[in-house]
């Protein structure tokens, strides 16, 4: 098992009566980037807290770095760096002193480990004194992520640390991480934003507790794949009644300027073309966010 | 382990420093409320007045009234008729009038009448003004000698009871609303997640409040002696062990607090409202704990202060030493032990 | 065409001492129109929102909200426009019909109107089963698609909405802009702010904001076309990147 960052088997937690986590099983391997993506309450936060030996599991067992969770809790904490989904930093501290708080907290000095910290903190350097309630939604969160790193961690987890910010931190964001993959260190990394998943090496799709789909992003879109239609239509709200009602059509769903149009295999592009209302109709391949919507779908009812 | 110890208790020092409230409550509250008590709000009466009735003026009514004119507490309003008493009460000319009988001379008879819309005030005039007035007539007057507080006081009354207020006041509510707020901001789960030891948590969040408690102490001790002349004869040794060991009880109290609560809010409530209530009420600091119900003297003993309060009281004011104070001491320290202990206890280092 | 506009900005600014948070922007939307108002962290974009909404003065310039001067009448703005913000909803511990009512009441609906809006709700939102529980139980998707009802109880000529979808599953993600283009189909205009550069594509038109000025303003698709760019997300961050302010 020593060859996984992460192993978990089974993994059940319960809060009274919602089941949070039921039964999750997923494997991450050294030096990628592992991506859990779902919406709120698919459970990311509880499996993140049991994998940090913050909460114990009901059922199922887990291994990090090799490490039992509930056997070996102590040894897990002085080799994960953690970001937790809330601001986990000192408001009335500045971003100095929260960096060398973090550090001395697990016993070491700034400069120790400085060097893997050091291409995001330069571009905090600028405001090194300024308190960090008061910086920005992009900065706090790099600044959270050098306190999460800054003790030299072996494994980096990070709970929805793109959640809230802008585009172009959440992008900057991301290269930063990249960047962190490149001294091979595992990264395992939650988002609601699918188009997030393009980033991550593997990816897990999670909704209501439950895993539904694990592997890389291709590989995902490889398995699910289905006939899907994007169109267009003149008034894409009324069009999209319209659609719904057509013969062939599974479902049709919204997807920016245009619905996509789940269908079955007899169904082709010219009996939709005829559909009232209808502009344009081009055949396309599922991206995730389909994909997610198929499975879940399938899931519901 | 030592590095980041020294470091987190340099950052709750670095948080209170930063927050103006928390230096204003820690830091002024003491000292408003021993100028409050120890000078505006005081159940001695400095400044009764009084009118004298009479049917007829007599030498012996006139060096009375000249002996009770003299005396600081009193104020000599001047002469009325008696048939002007009730309106000179009503009219608020006069807290009380001394009605002497139209024979004084001869059987020492007078009657005080007193303005009672106060009961407090009525019963301190009228007990002053008896006192001087029977003092005359030894043979009946019984001779009453009023040990440590000759002068009665209150300050001396109250200064260990704002002590036993404000070491709740300071350790428990700010050490559980400090802590609280690491969970509300996310900050406790990298805590946490990371091998510091849950006890060097607590602890480093203990040191800075108990310093500041100390601080309290000291100033509360310097106005005591110099400004309200407490005599703080006793013994000093117990004074400061008996105090430690108090504060060290409240701030486990606040500790427990917010093992117990999610919010700031929420713990500001609990250790504002329910812990400084019982102070108030049952530790004998406004009321005797003699007279009250026996079930709430029962319940009186499980209140840290009830125990405190009592024993500053003999240090300070009665000049005892250690051996006095013992029980107190024994029932403090073991409270302390025990809610140290549960608390810690309950300071998972788990979420939930 | 002026006739249509429902909401106009004219200079519109907003500085806080000697910062400018809301630098002279102007623009109109159109009756009907789903307006996709972005911009990064600190652009600027809620403080012009609070201005359209008749909750903060501007400094200097002109808007008009259904035809009512946000700076004089804000009193009659705010009957005429609905609000939807992530944070503040919905009471949890009321049930889905109380806070309805609650709502509806609030704008003056009458006691049979409020009852016909109900019933018209159960059937939109499609869970009248839980009608009746308390919101707090109700998953956040069903939460959401509630808020947006409720923001538009009043039949409002505009409604304002301030990143609306954080965090729902995808599916309920695009049911909810399905009840959006609803309310523009029957005339409601839709104001929008949002993050996900992806939802961005379901407006009519955008504005990117940058430090405090409107830098960008079209459909998706000529604003891609304009920035030979495949996604609004490249366009978002092709002018979102040269923002000074932090």
């Amino acid at each position: 098992m020593d060859s996984f960052a992460i192993h978990t088997e089974g993994i059940t937690k319960s809060f009274g009566a919602l089941k949070a986590l039921d039964s999750v099983s997923l494997d991450v391997a050294r030096g990628e980037i592992f991506g859990l993506i779902g919406p709120d309450g698919a459970g990311k936060t509880t499996l993140f807290r049991i994998l940090t030996t913050l909460m114990l599991p009901d059922e199922g067992r887990a291994e990090v770095c090799g490490f039992d969770i509930i056997g070996n809790p102590r040894a897990i904490r002085f080799r994960a760096g953690y970001m937790p989904g809330r601001f986990s930093l000192y408001p009335d501290l500045t971003v100095e002193e929260n960096l060398r708080f973090y550090a001395s907290l697990f016993g070491g000095r700034v400069s120790d480990n400085f060097g893997m910290v050091e291409p995001v903190y330069r571009q905090l350097e600028p405001f090194r004194n300024r308190r960090a309630g008061k910086l920005s939604g992009g900065m706090k969160q790099k600044l959270a992520l050098c306190c999460a790193l800054i003790h030299k961690p072996e494994i980096l987890f990070l709970d929805e640390p793109t959640t809230g910010v802008d585009a172009v931190s959440r992008s900057e964001f991301w290269d930063i991480l990249s960047g962190i993959k490149q001294g091979g260190m595992p990264i395992i990394v939650s988002t609601p934003y699918m188009d997030e998943a393009s980033r991550c090496d593997r990816i897990a799709l999670m909704n209501a507790g439950r895993i539904l789909e694990t592997g890389s992003l291709d590989e995902i879109l490889s398995r699910n794949d289905m006939p899907v239609y994007a169109v267009r239509g003149e008034n894409n709200y009324r069009t999209l009644q319209n659609l719904r009602h057509a013969a062939g059509v599974r479902d049709a769903v919204l997807f920016g300027e245009y619905i996509h149009v789940f269908a079955e295999e007899r169904l082709s592009a010219s009996v939709l073309a005829a559909v009232s209302g209808v502009a344009e109709v081009k055949g396309i391949s599922p991206n995730i966010e389909d994909v997610f919507i198929n499975i879940m779908g399938h899931g519901k009812k | 382990m030592n590095r980041s110890f020294i470091a987190f208790v340099r950052k709750e020092v670095t948080h209170i420093v930063r927050d103006p409230r928390t230096m204003l409550i820690a830091l002024l509250i003491p000292v408003v409320q021993m100028i409050l008590f120890g000078f505006a709000i005081s159940t001695e009466l400095n400044d009764v007045e009084v009118v004298v009735a009479t049917p007829k003026m007599t030498p012996a009514i006139e060096s009375k009234v000249a002996q009770m004119a003299q005396n600081p507490y009193i104020t000599f309003r001047g002469y009325i008729t008696t048939d002007k008493v009730d309106h000179c009460l009503s009219s608020n000319e006069a807290l009380a009038v001394v009605v002497f009988s139209r024979d004084y001379d001869r059987n020492g008879k007078f009657q005080i009448v007193a303005d009672a819309s106060n009961t407090t005030t009525a019963q301190t005039a009228t007990g002053y003004l008896t006192n001087i007035l029977s003092e005359s007539k030894a043979a009946v007057a019984p001779n009453v000698r009023i040990l440590f507080n000759p002068q009665l006081k209150s300050s001396y009354n109250f200064v260990p009871g704002i002590m036993g207020l404000i070491f709740i006041l300071i350790c428990a509510m700010l050490t559980s609303v400090s802590i609280v707020r690491e969970k509300e901001t996310g900050t406790m789960e990298v805590l946490l997640v990371s091998p510091i030891r849950p006890v060097m948590i607590v602890v480093a969040k203990m040191i800075p409040y108990f310093a500041l408690a100390c601080i309290d102490l000291v100033s509360i001790l310097l106005i005591s002696r110099y400004a309200l002349d407490v005599p703080l004869s006793g013994s000093m040794t117990a004074l400061f062990a008996l105090s430690f060991v108090y504060i060290i009880l409240a701030l486990a109290l606040g500790l427990f607090v917010s093992t117990l609560v999610e919010s700031q809010m929420a713990a500001l409530l609990i250790s504002g409202m329910v812990f400084m209530m019982p102070v108030i009420m049952l530790s004998g600091m406004m009321f005797p704990i003699e007279n009250m119900p026996t079930v709430l003297q029962w319940v009186s003993n499980i209140v840290p202060a009830r125990w405190y309060i009592p024993a500053m009281r003999k240090i300070m004011i009665e000049g005892l030493g250690f051996g006095y104070v013992a029980k107190e001491g024994l029932v403090l320290t073991f409270m302390a032990v025990a809610l140290v202990a549960i608390s810690v206890k309950r300071f998972n280092n788990r979420l939930q | 065409m002026e006739r249509n506009d429902v909401i106009t900005a004219d200079n519109l600014t907003k500085r806080f001492g000697d910062f400018t948070a809301v630098d002279a922007i102007s623009f109109s939307v159109r009756r009907g129109e789903i307006f996709g108002f972005l911009g990064a962290n600190g652009a600027g974009k809620s403080t012009a929102m609070r201005m359209l909404c008749g909750l903060s003065v501007p400094t200097s310039g002109h808007a008009s909200v259904a035809g009512c001067d946000v700076a004089r009448e804000s009193e009659k703005v705010k009957r005429h426009i609905g609000y939807m913000s992530q944070r503040f909803s919905l009471y949890n511990d009321m049930t889905v019909r109380q806070n309805i009512a609650l709502f509806a009441g609030i704008y003056g609906l009458s006691s049979s109107q409020i009852k016909e809006r109900c019933r018209e709700l159960a059937e939109t939102l499609a869970f009248e089963k839980e009608f009746d529980m308390p919101v707090a139980v109700l998953p956040l998707g069903q939460q959401q698609k509630l808020s947006f009802a409720v923001a538009t109880i009043h039949s409002p000529e505009v409604v304002f909405l301030d990143e609306p979808t954080g965090g729902v599953d995808p599916l309920t993600r695009r049911q909810f802009w399905e009840m959006i283009y609803k309310a523009a189909d029957e005339g409601t205009t839709v104001f929008v702010t949002t993050h996900y550069m992806d939802e961005a594509e379901y407006c009519h038109r955008v504005s990117i904001m940058v430090d405090g000025k409107i830098e960008a303003l079209g459909t998706p698709g000529e604003l891609k076309a304009m920035f030979n760019a495949a996604g609004m997300d490249e366009v978002f961050r092709f002018l979102a990147r040269r923002a000074t302010r932090q």
